[in-house]
């Protein structure tokens, strides 16, 4: 199969990705829906990687794996211990600082 | 794809066994030139060591000498580099093609460790606030976990828990930020953004008053960090997608179109300018981000009023110097050759950040937010250095960023200083008078206001005329004339609060300002002789700057 189509696919994730994070409002879905971008750059990483006849490009996805666990660990700790002050994880209702 | 092609590509990952032991050689280190990163990490290591086996009563002290002995071996490090000739003659690449030595590198390098050491001491201060049960408080919750007010955190305050973890991340973010304006390739340039976002947004997260607008600011911050290095890192795949590697220097020659070694599906791919530009442009908005340039800079006033103040101004000091050195690194070795398409768009991100922080700046009635749209403005200015595209370009920039991380750590020391029964006072309408009742604070500040004003005889006057004058030079003369106009602006709101506080009646239940130990003083007072020499006496370090200007790729 070309490898060319799976780009097309990461584009596709990275997208929906992006939109969930503007538009929920939830901070775990938005959070998830970074995760989802993270893994479209995988594939991109491993689809040019096939193209290219290179390994960098995986090499790349298991560093970027990494730094999405590490990410989880920072982004939990501080989502949870926003929810459990105000008890709710709405992004709309964190706003003290609005002018 | 052609089934030769196929076939060669398969034989990537699957090939014979007896060859590969000995074909995998060990990557070739050169510890030496990456002494100040690896101390530092290394001393970050050890910290979260101290937090497991030193006795709680010992670990603030065991924290607090470890780091800054640390930064200081570290800066110790990077000059014996740069009087080795590591800056200029003998300018390499080391770690495998990862990490540049050269003499942008280590002038940003020694600014972080330097910026970060005088930053940690108002980490470690522990006088402000008074004792609670006995027990000396810094700016850091006693219980991060806690939830705010809950009889968890009461026992936590009572039992006098603090926060020293705060140390060893921050030791984590310097080591992050060496290594940022160093990267010498996308895939380090992506971790090292990571390691120093990560313990930032946690230090933002852990203040001790006003927690629910410190997590709250930890929270924006995280989502649109990790938002912001998504777009990085797609973008960084595109590039490599476009020069089939991540290498700066390959990067480039691909760009330039004199690569010798062409295979068939880089001959496809690097004809395809919209993975470059896209890839570029993504790489780039992620960097912005970092600095907080319009329009990537809506979280920086919320985290900067939110995070606790020591945090805040070793953020805005260390973080913007880690990300333009990034960002000077990839315009200047990887992308001379799209000059002409970066420039305009730099151009146009430039006059809006300079002219949105300014004039937004005005509104603002809480004096951590005014110092935030303050940074934003600053951004600005240095993105017209940026875009001179000239060697003057590259050591204006170097110097302002040296003269601005100073002047910023200092005005967020100050304000630390004046408080009230809620802890700090960061409210304009608090600090009308300061003036009158603590002089010197008030004198303190002023300074720090006019060098981020730009009067002459400080050290943004200095800065602000090394970078217009390179943007002139290099052909930006409306950009120049745009930046001095929102300089104008700008020291509008900066006047307004010296008037605020020479020149109106202190209120009677106004605010005091607290006495400070020696460590909030010395980072003070660093910050002002430092704000004056290179006000009164800019040469030298021009010079050292200019020297420090050539990039090798």
């Amino acid at each position: 199969m070309n490898p060319v189509n799976y780009l097309y696919l990461a584009s596709l994730l990275f997208t929906i990705g992006a939109a969930g994070v503007l538009i929920r409002r939830n901070a775990i879905v938005v959070f998830m829906c970074v995760e989802l971008m993270l893994n479209a750059c995988n594939l991109a990483l491993v689809a040019f990687s096939r193209m290219h006849g290179n390994l960098d490009g995986q090499i790349i996805a298991f560093f970027t794996m990494v730094v999405a666990a590490a990410e989880v660990v920072v982004g939990l700790a501080i989502i949870v211990s926003l929810f459990r002050s105000r008890h709710s994880a709405s992004v709309d209702d964190a706003s003290l600082m609005k002018l | 794809m052609s089934a030769s092609a196929a076939v060669a590509v398969h034989s990537l990952w699957t090939t014979a066994a007896e060859p590969a032991a000995d074909r995998i050689g060990a990557p070739a280190i050169e510890y030496a030139q990456l002494a100040p990163t690896l101390i530092v990490v290394g001393a970050a290591v050890v910290g979260v060591l101290l937090e497991a086996f030193v006795p709680r009563r010992a670990r603030y002290h065991a924290q607090v000498f470890l780091t800054v002995v640390a930064l200081a071996a570290a800066f110790a490090a990077v000059v014996a580099l740069a009087a080795g000739g590591h800056a200029t003659t003998k300018a390499g690449i080391v770690a495998m093609g990862a990490i540049a030595v050269d003499g942008p590198a280590l002038f940003l390098q020694g600014t972080i460790l330097l910026t970060s050491m005088v930053a940690v001491f108002t980490f470690a201060e522990r006088r402000l606030d008074p004792a609670h049960h006995g027990h000396r408080v810094d700016s850091f919750a006693a219980e991060a976990a806690a939830v705010p007010g809950s009889d968890q955190e009461k026992a936590a305050v009572k039992a006098g828990f603090t926060t020293t973890e705060v140390f060893p991340l921050v030791l984590f973010a310097v080591g992050g930020m060496l290594v940022f304006p160093a990267a010498n390739d996308l895939l380090t340039l992506f971790i090292a953004l990571e390691v120093f976002s990560l313990p930032l947004y946690l230090l933002c997260a852990v203040a001790r008053r006003k927690r629910l607008m410190s997590q709250e600011a930890a929270v924006k911050y995280f989502l649109l960090g990790a938002f912001s290095s998504a777009f990085l890192l797609f973008g960084v795949a595109l590039m490599y997608g476009f020069a089939g590697s991540v290498s700066y220097a390959r990067i480039a020659d691909v760009v330039d179109g004199s690569v010798a070694d062409i295979t068939p599906a880089l001959a496809g791919t690097m004809g395809n300018d919209v993975l470059l530009l896209i890839g570029f442009a993504m790489v780039l908005m992620g960097l912005l981000f970092k600095v907080g340039a319009v329009p990537f800079h809506m979280w920086t006033p919320d985290v900067y009023q939110g995070a606790p103040t020591p945090v805040t101004g070793f953020m805005a000091a260390a973080t913007k110097v880690a990300a333009f050195g990034a960002m000077l690194r990839l315009l200047y070795v990887v992308l001379p050759g799209l000059r002409w398409d970066w420039r305009p768009v730099m151009w146009g991100v430039a006059i809006v950040t300079m002219l949105a922080g300014a004039i937004v700046a005005i509104t603002q009635t809480d004096i951590k937010r005014l110092l935030a749209y303050s940074s934003i403005a600053h951004a600005g200015f240095i993105l017209a250095g940026v875009i001179a595209a000239t060697p003057d370009g590259v050591s204006s920039v170097l110097f302002y960023l040296g003269a601005y991380s100073f002047v910023t750590v200092g005005a967020f020391a100050v304000v630390t200083l004046v408080r009230d029964a809620g802890g700090e006072a960061t409210h304009l309408s608090q600090w009308a008078g300061l003036g009158r009742r603590s002089p010197l604070v008030a004198a303190v500040f002023a300074v720090f206001l006019l060098a981020f004003a730009g009067i002459p005889l400080t050290s943004g006057f200095s800065g602000k005329f090394a970078v217009f004058k390179a943007a002139a030079e290099g052909g930006a003369g409306t950009l120049v004339v745009i930046g001095v106009l929102s300089s104008a602006i700008a020291a509008f709101f900066y006047i307004r609060v010296i008037v605020l506080m020479f020149f109106s009646e202190p209120k009677p239940e106004g605010p005091t300002v607290a006495v400070p130990s020696p460590l909030t003083m010395t980072t003070i007072a660093v910050g002002v002789a430092v704000t004056l020499a290179l006000g009164v006496a800019p040469q030298y370090f021009l010079d050292l700057a200019g020297q420090a200007g050539v990039f090798v790729r």
